[in-house]
C-alpha cells in the first residue's frame, strides 16, 4: 500500500469551523447550566461514546451487536469495583475499566464472530439478555453488589479548583470524550477505516485484496468493547451508582436505536443519537410509561425505511442542496 | 429418582413451549433467512388478545382460536407491509425493522394493559395428577399435547396439502416457483402468519406458568434461539427436537448443577457453543448462510 494513504486524512477547513464551534459550546454552555441539566449532559457525552464505539462496529463495519449494553454493564462494574474495592481513583478507574471491557469483547468475539451476520446479532442479544441475570447471581454478590448493586461517592474537583462537583464531572466526561472521538476519526478516515468499510460493502473483494477478515472484525468488536466500556464507567461515576437493572436488553436497543437514528456510518451521528436517547424519552414520559419506547420503535421503523443515514445523512444532503442553490 | 423424573417432566413441559417458538423461528428463518427477534413480542401480544377475550366472556377455546386467526392476521400483515420493503436489505436493516416491532410491540402491549403481572387461566384443570409416583400438573401435560398436536398439523399441512407443497417450494426455489406459478409473495405471508399463529399458542401455553406481562416472552425467546440453533435453524423437525432438549437441559441444569439463578446465562452458553462447535446443529443442512 502506498505509505501516502495511510496518513490520516487532514481536517478540512469546514470540519475545523465545525468543531470549534461544537468545542466553545461543549466548554462554555455547561457554565450556564443548573447541577441537573449538567448531569444530563454529562449522561449525554457518555452515551456518546457508546454510540461512537457501536457505530464503529455496526455503522462501519457492518457486524450487529444487540447486546453492547452488557459492554457498558462491564466497564460500569469495572470502575465501581476498581474503585471501591481497590481503592482506585475515578480518573484511573474510567480507562482500566475500558481495558477491562476491551478484554471482555475480545474474549466473546473470537467465538461470535466466526460466523457472521445474524448469528453475531443472536449471540449478543443472548448476552444482551443474560447478563442482569448473571451480575445478580449469589455466586458473584460479593464483588458486584447482586441486585442492591454499588454504590460510588461523587467525586471532587481536583487542585482546589473552584468548580462544584457536577460541573467538574462534565468537564471530566467532556475531557475524556474529545480523545476518543478524535481517536474514532482518525480510526475511520484511515487504512483500518477503510479496511473496516470494505468488509462491510464488499467482503469477497476486500479479503481478496489482502485485508484480513478476522483479524479486522475482531479489532472493531473489540474497539467497540472499549468505547462500550469506557462510556459505561463514566456515567457509573456521574450517576454515583452501577446496578443489575440498568442494562437491561432494553439499554443495549436503546443504543442500537442512537445510532440508528443518529445515522450509521457517522461520526457526529453519535452526538445526535446520545442527544436523542438522552432527551426523547423524558419527554415522552410526561404522556405514559409506556411512551418512550413507543416513540423508539416508531422511530426505528422510520429510519429502516425513509432516513437510513439517520439525522446525521438528512444534514449531509440538506449541506449538500444549500451549497448547490449557493 | 423421583425428583429427577420430576424434574425431566417439567423440563419437557417447558421445552414444549420452547419448541413451538423455535419452530415459529425455524419457518420464518426457511422461507426468508431472517431471524425475527420480534417472535417472542408478537405472541405475548396475541396472549394479551386471547386474555381481553377471555375476560369479554368468550370461552376458552373460542378465544384461543379466535386468537390464532388474530396471530395470522398480524404475521400475513407484518409481512406484507413492513418485511417485505427490506427483504433484500443488509442484515442490519433487517435487524432494525425486528427490534422496532419488538419495542412497538412491547410498549403497545404495557400501554393497552399495563405492567402489572396477570394471571392467565389455563384451559386444563388445576388438581396435580399422580402418574404412579410422579407429580404432573395437567397443564404441563396439556402444553406438551397442544405443542404435539401442532407439530402434526404443521407437518401434515406441509406434507400433504397442495398449499403446504407450494411454500415448501417457494422457500427453496423462489424463481422456479415463480415459473411454475406459485404466488412466491403470498406464500412468504402465509407462512409469517402461520409462524405468527405458532408463536400465539407458545405465548398461551406459557403465559399461565410465567404469568402475562409485556416482558413474558424475553428468556422464552432465547431459550427457543437455543432450541433452534441446537437443532439446526434450517430443520424446522430438529427445531422442535432442539427446544425439548433445552427445556431439559434448563431444568436439569438448574436443579442439579448451577441453581435457577442464571438459567439465562445457560441459554447464552449453548448459543455460543452450539455457533462454536456445530454452526449447522444437529440436524441442520450443509450449508449455512451467514
Amino acid at each position: 500500500m502506498n505509505p501516502a494513504n495511510r496518513k490520516a486524512v487532514p481536517a478540512t477547513a469546514a470540519e475545523l469551523r465545525a468543531a470549534a464551534v461544537v468545542l466553545a459550546l461543549a466548554l462554555l454552555l455547561p457554565l450556564a447550566l443548573d447541577g441537573y441539566q449538567l448531569f444530563q449532559l454529562t449522561q449525554v457525552l457518555a452515551y456518546a461514546i457508546a454510540l461512537l464505539g457501536l457505530n464503529l462496529l455496526s455503522g462501519y463495519n457492518g457486524q450487529v451487536s444487540l447486546g453492547h449494553g452488557a459492554f457498558c454493564a462491564i466497564g460500569a462494574y469495572a470502575a465501581a469495583i476498581l474503585m471501591t474495592r481497590f481503592g482506585l481513583p475515578y480518573w484511573l478507574a474510567v480507562p482500566a475499566a475500558g481495558v477491562v471491557s476491551l478484554l471482555a469483547g475480545l474474549l466473546f468475539g473470537l467465538p461470535a464472530l466466526r460466523l457472521g451476520g445474524l448469528h453475531l446479532a443472536l449471540a449478543t442479544f443472548g448476552l444482551g439478555l443474560a447478563l442482569p441475570q448473571l451480575l445478580k447471581y449469589k455466586g458473584l454478590e460479593a464483588w458486584t453488589g447482586g441486585v442492591q448493586g454499588i454504590v460510588l461517592s461523587k467525586p471532587e474537583a481536583p487542585f482546589g479548583l473552584p468548580l462544584d462537583q457536577d460541573l467538574w464531572l462534565y468537564y471530566f466526561t467532556l475531557s475524556a470524550t474529545l480523545p476518543m472521538f478524535w481517536v474514532a476519526r482518525n480510526l475511520i478516515r484511515g487504512r483500518i477505516g477503510r479496511a473496516l468499510v470494505a468488509l462491510r460493502d464488499a467482503p469477497i473483494a476486500a479479503v481478496a485484496m489482502g485485508v484480513d477478515s478476522a483479524r479486522y472484525r475482531l479489532f472493531a468488536f473489540g474497539v467497540s468493547a472499549l468505547y462500550a466500556g469506557v462510556a459505561g464507567a463514566l456515567a457509573a461515576v456521574a450517576v454515583q451508582f452501577v446496578a443489575p437493572d440498568s442494562y437491561t436488553i432494553f439499554f443495549s436497543i436503546a443504543l442500537l436505536v442512537g445510532i440508528v437514528i443518529g445515522g450509521l456510518g457517522s461520526i457526529s451521528g453519535a452526538l445526535y443519537g446520545a442527544l436523542f436517547i438522552q432527551f426523547v424519552p423524558n419527554i415522552a414520559d410526561e404522556l405514559s410509561s409506556a411512551a418512550p419506547w413507543a416513540i423508539y420503535g416508531v422511530f426505528l421503523l422510520a429510519c429502516a425505511y425513509l432516513l437510513p443515514q439517520g439525522v446525521a445523512g438528512a444534514l449531509r444532503r440538506l449541506a449538500i442542496r444549500n451549497a448547490r442553490k449557493g | 429418582m423421583e425428583a429427577l423424573v420430576n424434574q425431566l417432566l417439567s423440563g419437557l413441559a417447558s421445552g414444549g413451549i420452547y419448541a413451538s417458538l423455535a419452530l415459529a423461528l425455524v419457518m420464518i428463518y426457511q422461507a426468508t433467512h431472517h431471524v425475527n427477534f420480534a417472535q417472542g413480542e408478537m405472541a405475548m401480544f396475541s396472549t394479551y388478545v386471547a386474555w381481553t377475550l377471555i375476560a369479554a366472556g368468550f370461552g376458552y377455546w373460542a378465544a384461543f382460536f379466535l386468537t390464532l386467526a388474530f396471530a395470522f392476521g398480524l404475521g400475513f400483515l407484518i409481512e406484507r407491509l413492513l418485511v417485505r420493503p427490506v427483504a433484500r436489505a443488509p442484515v442490519l436493516s433487517v435487524v432494525v425493522v425486528f427490534i422496532g416491532l419488538l419495542v412497538i410491540f412491547n410498549s403497545l402491549a404495557g400501554w393497552l394493559f399495563s405492567y402489572s403481572i396477570r394471571s392467565f387461566p389455563s384451559p386444563f384443570p388445576q388438581e396435580t395428577l399422580h402418574l404412579g409416583r410422579y407429580l404432573v400438573t395437567p397443564h404441563q401435560l396439556g402444553a406438551v399435547g397442544v405443542t404435539l398436536i401442532v407439530l402434526v398439523l404443521v407437518f401434515a399441512f406441509f406434507r400433504y396439502t397442495a398449499t403446504g407443497l407450494a411454500m415448501r417450494a417457494a422457500a427453496q426455489h423462489p424463481d422456479s416457483s415463480r415459473l411454475a406459478g406459485i404466488r412466491v409473495g403470498r406464500m412468504l405471508a402465509l407462512g409469517w402468519g402461520l409462524a405468527a399463529a405458532i408463536g400465539a399458542t407458545a405465548g398461551m401455553m406459557a403465559a399461565p406458568v410465567v404469568y402475562l406481562e409485556p416482558n413474558m416472552m424475553s428468556g422464552i425467546l432465547l431459550y427457543a434461539f437455543a432450541g433452534a440453533l441446537l437443532g439446526g435453524i434450517d430443520n424446522p423437525g430438529g427445531a422442535v427436537l432442539g427446544g425439548f432438549l433445552v427445556g431439559v437441559l434448563e431444568n436439569l441444569l438448574g436443579a442439579y448443577v448451577i441453581g435457577t439463578e442464571i438459567k439465562l446465562s445457560v441459554a447464552l452458553f449453548l448459543i455460543v457453543a452450539v455457533l462454536l462447535v456445530r454452526p449447522r446443529g444437529l440436524f441442520g443442512g450443509r450449508s449455512l448462510r451467514s
